[in-house]
C-alpha cells in the first residue's frame, strides 16, 4: 500500500516538477519583464507544491530517501509524469497552451484530491487550489489576448493548441496505481471530469476565436514512466548538480 | 521584448491592508487592463505587500507642471491662518 501511495505522490509531485522546470527554463528569457516574473511566480509555486508531496514520500521511504534523492536520483522510467508537460518551450503560445491544459486539468483534479481519504493529500491540495485558481486565471486570459490578437499570434496559438492538446487525453487514461488509490478513497476517478475538462477547454478557444483541432488525441505512456524524447534531455539538465556533486546541499 | 514598446503604462496601486489607502507602488507595460492587473499582481504584491490592486492608465493621469510650482504651491506658504492651529480655541470647548 505505502509502495503504490508512494508513486502516486511521485505522480502528482512528478507533474509539478517538470512543468515547473521547463518555465524555470524561461527565467531571464519572458517576452517581457513582467510575464518573465510571472511564469517564474508559476514555477515556484509548482515547486512547493513539489515540495509537499515529496516531502511526504520521503517520510514513507525510509531514512535513506529524502525529497532531494525522489526529485534528482531517479532513473527517467520511474518519473511518472503527463507526456504534456515535457513538451519544450517553442515559442510563448506553446508555453501558454501547455500551461492552460495543465491547469484546466488541475482546477478539477485538485479540489477532487481535497476529497482524499488521505488527509495529507487533502491538505497540500487545499494549500494549491488558491494558485492553481490564479493560474488558470493567467493562462486562459492568454489564450484569449493570443487569440483574438494578431494574425501571428492567432496562427501561433492555434498551432500550439493543435500540437498540444491531442496530449491531454492522458490525464483522463487511469493507470494501475491510479485505480489502487481511487478505489482507496485517496484519489479521484479521473473519468468523471473528462466530458467536463473538455468543454471548459472548447468553451475558452471559442472565446478566443480558436478552433478545437481535428486530431486523434495521441496515445502516451508518461504516468507508466515511458516518456518523450524531451525528458531525457530535461533530467540530465535537473539532475545535473546531484549527479555531479552527490549530497550537495544548500 | 520588442512588442513591449507597443504596450501602454500603467500605474499601479497596492492597498497594503485594508483600512489604509492605496499608495502609488510604481509602474509596468501591459496589453490591457486585465494583464496590468495580473503583472501588478505578480510584480508588486509577490512578498504579501497588499490586498489591492488599482491600475490605471498612465496617460490618464493628469499631473501639475513641475516649472508651476511657484506660482501653485508658495504662495500658500505663509498663510498661516489656514491651519487650524493657528486658532486659540476656547477653554470651555472640549474634546478638539
Amino acid at each position: 500500500m505505502n509502495e503504490q501511495l508512494t508513486k502516486y505522490l511521485m505522480m502528482l509531485g512528478d507533474n509539478a516538477m517538470i512543468l515547473g522546470h521547463r518555465l524555470s527554463e524561461l527565467c531571464g528569457h519572458g517576452p517581457s519583464l513582467e510575464t518573465d516574473i510571472a511564469l517564474t511566480n508559476i514555477s515556484l509555486d509548482l515547486y512547493g507544491q513539489v515540495r509537499s508531496y515529496f516531502q511526504y514520500a520521503a517520510e514513507l521511504g525510509g531514512e535513506e530517501v529524502s525529497e532531494d534523492t525522489i526529485a534528482f536520483l531517479r532513473k527517467e522510467r520511474t518519473y511518472l509524469n503527463v507526456v504534456l508537460v515535457e513538451q519544450p518551450n517553442e515559442d510563448f503560445g506553446h508555453v501558454i497552451v501547455r500551461q492552460f491544459l495543465y491547469d484546466m486539468f488541475q482546477s478539477f483534479m485538485t479540489p477532487a484530491l481535497m476529497n482524499s481519504a488521505d488527509e495529507r493529500i487533502a491538505a497540500i491540495a487545499a494549500k494549491s487550489i488558491k494558485e492553481t485558481r490564479y493560474h488558470l486565471r493567467f493562462s486562459t486570459s492568454w489564450m484569449k489576448r493570443l487569440g483574438a490578437g494578431t494574425e501571428e499570434s492567432k496562427a501561433r496559438i492555434q498551432a500550439a493548441v493543435n500540437h498540444l492538446l491531442p496530449f491531454a487525453d492522458e490525464f483522463f487514461v487511469m493507470t494501475a496505481i491510479e485505480k489502487e488509490m481511487y478505489e482507496e478513497g485517496i484519489g479521484p476517478d479521473l473519468q468523471t471530469f473528462k466530458e467536463d475538462f473538455y468543454s471548459k477547454v472548447k468553451e475558452v478557444l471559442i472565446e478566443a476565436e480558436l478552433s478545437m483541432p481535428e486530431s486523434a488525441p495521441r496515445v502516451v505512456k508518461g504516468k507508466t514512466g515511458i516518456h518523450s524524447e524531451h525528458m531525457g534531455y530535461i533530467l540530465n539538465e535537473l539532475q545535473y548538480m546531484q549527479r555531479t556533486y552527490p549530497q550537495m546541499e544548500w | 521584448m520588442s512588442n513591449k514598446k507597443e504596450w501602454p503604462l500603467f500605474e499601479v496601486f497596492i492597498r497594503s491592508r485594508n483600512g489604509l489607502e492605496h499608495r502609488h507602488a510604481g509602474s509596468l507595460h501591459a496589453a490591457d487592463p486585465t494583464m496590468a492587473l495580473e503583472n501588478a499582481r505578480d510584480v508588486y504584491t509577490r512578498r504579501q505587500e497588499g490586498v489591492s490592486i488599482w491600475v490605471v492608465e498612465s496617460k490618464n493621469i493628469h499631473a501639475s507642471n513641475p516649472e508651476q510650482a511657484g506660482e501653485l504651491f508658495e504662495p500658500a506658504k505663509d498663510k498661516v491662518y489656514r491651519h487650524p492651529t493657528f486658532y486659540d480655541l476656547p477653554i470651555e470647548l472640549k474634546h478638539i
